[in-house]
This record gives structure tokens, sequence and C-alpha cells, in this order.
């Protein structure tokens, strides 16, 4: 198991190299680079800029060295820390991300959590109660959950909030928090806006897992084990616990490697219609704008983020499941 | 057996049947028998004749859409605090209730089939063990594992307290089939159903299986209800011999005269498509003719008529015959055997 752990560890470096390669070429793919968009910018409000001003522009950024040099730039100033300017924004671009980076993160683990604590009972209770009304309302729940957008759901309730009652519940912060320091009444004033987009972008989310967590378990009710348990004189709910939903679990676990990405990409359209301060829509504008490193940063994170789930989710895995420990050693 | 002891086990008209959308499958349809102490009797029939279901219904583990329908199923508790009060009848029990589960695993107690199978494979053998033992006995952890090791040292398994360790998949066949009766004897159970304990494993670990059975019957006193399709295996290890057929029950007697004085039609036909060292080997082997009727369509009368080779029309096809004793060991259900006024009684 602890060989298995080092192995994996020792891989780590390897795949984020073969990753940022990835990340590199992507945002490279384009046609055109920043400084072509921002001549276009400038020409769209009028204003021109000479040639030189351009090649300037082109060497201070090294757009004009071979794709492979700029990439051992970039890499090599990261390596150092330095995740580069954000040509768009012309500040740091760990100064820009970083807040934004712990609140998307916050917000993905509670959702994650929310998305959890609910799909599995509910999986849960409508395989073991099959066909009866608690399944059927919540298979009928689950449909509406997998079938409505998220950002959908995030206008109906804004709209609802605001008709209703007045409030408006985009952001994650009150008006008087946005910009102050990290206080403990800031703290608290974020939990209080954030369970609404929680909600939201876990919906989906408990929707689909707990229609898998019930097809899962389904299988496992009918295996022979369970007519044992039951011979041996075992109480119904013990033995579902102890045995099917501990194997339904399994091939859960190992979605969540790609599920954290997920929610950190997922939640770009939902991010912006509730005003999220989070790194989704600025990915976007990113994207839109070629500022090539901030989004090179950014995906490199989200690959970061892929890479650790799935380390995760395997390590969780091989400790839940004898027979995987078993092929591994 | 003698008839002065009480059984322990009496299932009478006992009916099991399955609500599917297609139509009732009476999948057990008024099957009587009686298991007494210390006796092994062996439960034969071909797929689908409703053994499996029978031991089922005894244990209450018969799934939806299964259900009991009507009959007794009067066991004789052997343990708890009313031994004495007399039989309890199974069937007016919870199926997950309280009392059903103290008579489950501790009482009765079941080998199944596939052991690969019905031990969970993320749970180490031992876990198992000593959640048997700890479901019915109040012992601390560490007792629980003493017991646990000492019954798998009766069933005669290598390093006990190692296996303890290790998951099913790590065990041959017929080390796993040791381990699940270790499992069943943790409780020291009155009466063991197996049911077809050694169609999942080879011929040699079988003899093993079946002698290592033979052996803890012996040892313990206990009760062994045995279902296979195999009749060599019930000729090695049953006492009294039930005959199933399509949810009813055919004939009854002692093994010796199941095998020597076979009664009841479809019994004798059984007997005779068993291939034997004697019979020429350029010859066919008898068959019985035709094949076993569609659970939805079964015959009217008795079960077996269409296939019958003494089918007499009018009678067979009309009604259905009971079981009823020929002499003082053996029953059979057939008109063959019917006394006249009786039968004219029962009509």
């Amino acid at each position: 198991m602890l060989l298995y752990v080092i192995k994996r560890l020792l891989l780590l470096p390897l795949l984020v190299i073969i990753f940022s390669m990835f990340a590199f070429f992507i945002i490279q793919a384009p046609p055109g680079d920043f400084v072509t968009s921002y001549i276009a910018e400038l020409a769209a409000s009028g204003s021109s800029i000479d040639q030189a001003q351009i090649d300037g522009l082109r060497s201070l950024y090294g757009l004009d060295q071979p794709i492979y040099v700029q990439y051992l730039k970039w890499m090599g100033r990261i390596i150092t820390g330095d995740l580069g300017v954000s040509l768009d924004w012309q500040r740091p671009i760990a100064e820009l991300i970083g807040e934004r980076l712990l609140l998307t993160v916050l917000l993905g683990i509670f959702t994650f959590l929310f998305t959890w604590a609910l799909a599995i009972p509910i999986g849960i209770l409508s395989a073991t109660k099959q066909y009866s009304f608690i399944d059927y309302f919540f298979t009928v729940v689950n449909y509406f959950g997998v079938s409505t957008p998220t950002f959908m759901t995030a206008l109906v309730l804004m709209w609802l909030a605001f008709s209703k009652f007045g409030i408006s519940i985009t952001g994650l912060f009150s008006a008087e928090y946005v910009d102050a320091p990290w206080t403990y009444d800031r703290v608290v004033d974020m939990l209080k806006h954030m369970w609404l987009p929680m909600v939201i972008l876990g919906l989906d989310g408990t929707a689909r897992l707990a229609r898998v967590m019930r097809a899962n378990l389904l299988d496992e009710l009918k295996k022979p084990y369970m007519e044992m348990a039951r011979a041996k004189g075992m109480s119904e709910w013990r033995l579902v616990m102890k045995y099917p939903v501990r194997l339904a679990l399994n091939p859960l676990v190992s979605t969540i490697g790609w599920y954290l990405p997920l929610i950190f990409s997922g939640s770009v359209i939902v991010a912006t219609v509730l005003n999220l301060p989070t790194i989704g829509p600025m990915l976007l504008r990113s994207l839109t704008n070629q500022d090539m490193f901030l989004a090179g940063s950014i995906i490199l994170i989200y690959g970061f983020l892929a890479i650790i789930g799935t380390l995760i989710s395997d390590i969780l895995l091989v400790w839940l499941d004898p027979r995987i420990r078993m092929e591994e050693s | 057996m003698n008839n002065l002891t009480k059984p322990l086990l009496t299932v009478r008209n006992l009916k099991t049947y399955f609500k599917l959308d297609e139509g009732m499958v009476k999948a057990v349809d008024g099957v009587d028998f009686d298991v007494f102490p210390g006796q092994v009797v062996g439960i034969v029939g071909e797929s689908g004749c409703g053994k499996s279901v029978t031991i089922k219904s005894a244990l209450r583990i018969v799934e939806k859409p299964g259900e009991i329908v009507d009959g007794e199923i009067l066991y004789h508790p052997q343990k708890n605090a009313d031994a004495n009060d007399g039989p309890v009848d199974l069937v007016t029990l919870k199926a997950h209730g309280k009392k059903m589960r103290d008579i489950r695993g501790n009482e009765i107690a079941l080998i199944p089939q596939e052991p690969m199978a019905a031990f969970s494979p993320v749970h180490t053998i031992g876990n198992q063990l000593i959640e048997a033992v700890r479901l019915h006995q109040k012992v601390n952890k560490k007792q629980a594992f003493d017991i646990a090791v000492q019954a798998l040292h009766e069933v005669g398994m290598p390093n006990p307290e190692r296996r303890m360790g290790a998951y099913s998949w790590e065990l041959s066949g017929g080390l796993r089939q040791r381990a699940m009766i270790a499992m069943a004897l943790t409780c020291n159970p009155s009466l063991l159903i197996a049911d077809e304990p050694t169609t999942a494993i080879d011929v040699t670990t079988q003899a093993q299986v079946l002698n290592l059975l033979r052996s803890l019957q012996e040892r313990h006193n206990m009760s062994i209800i045995f279902i296979t399709h195999d009749l060599g295996v019930i000729a090695q290890v049953a006492d009294f011999v039930v005959v199933m057929y399509l949810g009813r029950v055919m004939e009854t007697g002692t093994v010796d005269d199941i095998f020597h004085n076979p009664q009841h039609p479809y019994t004798k036909a059984l007997l005779e498509s068993i291939p034997t060292v004697h019979s020429p080997s350029k010859e066919l082997l008898p068959t019985i003719e035709g094949s076993i009727p569609h659970p939805f369509n079964r015959p009217a009368g008795c079960p077996f008529y269409p296939r019958c080779a003494d089918f007499m029309a009018g009678v067979c096809d009309k009604r259905t015959p009971s079981l009823q004793k020929i002499n003082d060991k053996q029953s059979v259900s057939c008109f063959l055997h019917h006394d006249k006024a009786e039968e004219d009684e029962a009509a």
C-alpha cells in the first residue's frame, strides 16, 4: 500500500510536465497572439499602433521566439514560483488568481461534500425501497436535476429571490466585505453566501450520483452474499450498510478524480450568471482576449487538480478494495 | 427413524408462490416432510423443482416477489429460554424480525451453493466469521476471534489463525467451502441446511467436503437438510430422502428404500437414468420422456403425468394425488399406491 502511494507520487512530476506541454500547446493553438487581439481591440476603439511598438511588445513577451523557447522560458519562471504577468490586466498572475483560486476550491469542496452527503443516502433509499413511492419521488426529482441546466436554476432562483423577497443573491460577499481583508466576519459573510451557489452547482451532480448509486446498489443487492448475511441473522439495515453499500461505493470513488476539475470548469456559466468571484469567468475572459500566460496558468492549475484528484481517488480505491490492492503489490 | 423422538422441523403443506407480471409461479406447492434430531435429510430433484425455495422458506429468506401463501413450518427451538415451550411456526414470524433472526444462523444455519459469491470480497474471512459469532453470542472480539479460529480448525483449515486475515478469493474452492461450513458452525446450530454445497467444487474436493459434513454431523449431533440434484451425493450422505418434482413431494423414504425399492414412477425413472459400471457401454441411457413443463402452464392433476410411464387417463390428469404412507417408512404421492377407498374420500 505504502509502496503504491510512493510509486504514484513519483509519477506525479512527470504527469505535470506532460500536462504543462499540452496546456501550452493548447493556448498557443488559436491563430494570432495577444498582440494581434490587442491591435484588434485598439482598432475597434478607433486608435492604432505602429509596427515598432508592435515588435516591441512581441519581443517584450517573447512572442517572436520559437514555441519551445517560449515554453521553456514559461516553465522556468513557473518553477521559480513566478506565474508571470497578465497581458490583459497588467498585474501579476499570482496576485490575480490567488483569492479567486481559494474561493473556487472552497466552493468546489463544499459542493462536493453537499453532493455526496445528499446523493448517497438518496441512492441507498431508492435502491432498498425500489419501486416504492419514495423511489419514484426521487426518480422524478433526479430527472429534473439532471435535465435542468445549472445556470437556468441559478437564473430562476435569482429571479424568485429578487421578485418575492427583494434580495439579490449574487456574489459571494456582501457589498461591505467585497474588498475587505480576511477577518472572522468576512468568513462568516462568505459562508452565508456560499450555500446558494453550492446548492445550485451541486443539484446536477447530486442527481447523477444518486442515480448511479441506486443502479450500483441494485446490482449488489442481488448478490448471494446478501442472502448469506441474512441467513446469518443480521438485521436488514446493518447488512445493507456493511456489504452492498460498501461495494456499490467503490466505483463511485474512482469518479472523484475527474469530479474535482469538473466543478471548477463546469461552473463557468453559473459563476458568470451569479457573478461569483471564482476562477471560471476569469479563464473565459483570458481565453477570449488571448491572455496566454493567465490562461496557461489557470489551465495548468486545472490539470494539477485533475492529477491530484485522480491520485486521491486511486489511493482511496486501493485502500477500500483489497482486490485492487492485491493486483498492485 | 424412530417415531418416539419429536421432529426438529416439520413442514406441512408449504406453499411458496412468486407473483410475477406474467402470472403466478407456484415454486413450492404443498410440500410435507419432517427432519428428526440427528438425521440427514436429502432433498433431491431437478433444477426448478422448488427445493431451494423450500429451504429458503424455512429460513424465511425468500426474496420478493416470493411469498409463503400457506402451510406451516414448525421448529423446536433448542437454545433459547423458550426451548421447552414447544414448536414455533416460522411462517407466523416476521421475516426480518428479531425472533426469526435469533433462529437464523443461530439455530438453523445455511451453507450456500457458491461460497465464492456468498463471502463479501472486500471483507476478510475472519471479519465475517467473527460477525457471525457476535450476532448470536455475547462475547468480546478476542473471544469471538478464538471461537472463529476453533471453527476453522475443526473444518480442517490449515493455518486457521493466518486464514482469518485472508479474503475469500485468496482461498481455493474447497477451502472456501470449508470456511463457509466453519461460519455455519460458529454458533453450534441444531439444523444445518446445505444448499448444493458441492456443486461449485471439483469431484475430489466434493468427497472431502461430504465426509467433513458427515463427521461434523456425528460429532455435533446436528440435523442436516442436504439439497442436491445429484443422486450419487444423496446415497453418500443422506439417511432419509425427499424426492421433489415441480414444487411437490413425489416420494419420501429411507435412503435404502428409495434406492432399492422406489415406488413412484418418477423416482424409478430417475434411478434408471443413472449410469452404472454394469451398464453396457454402447447403449443409450434411459431418459425421462419429455421435459419439465413451463412454470406458467403446469398440468392439472399430478404434475408428473405428461411424462409418466404409468399414466392413467381420466385419473392422473384430473386430480392431484396426495402424499400417503405405504408402509411405516415410505410415503408416495401417486394414484398407483392410493388406497381406493381413501382416494374416493379425498375426492
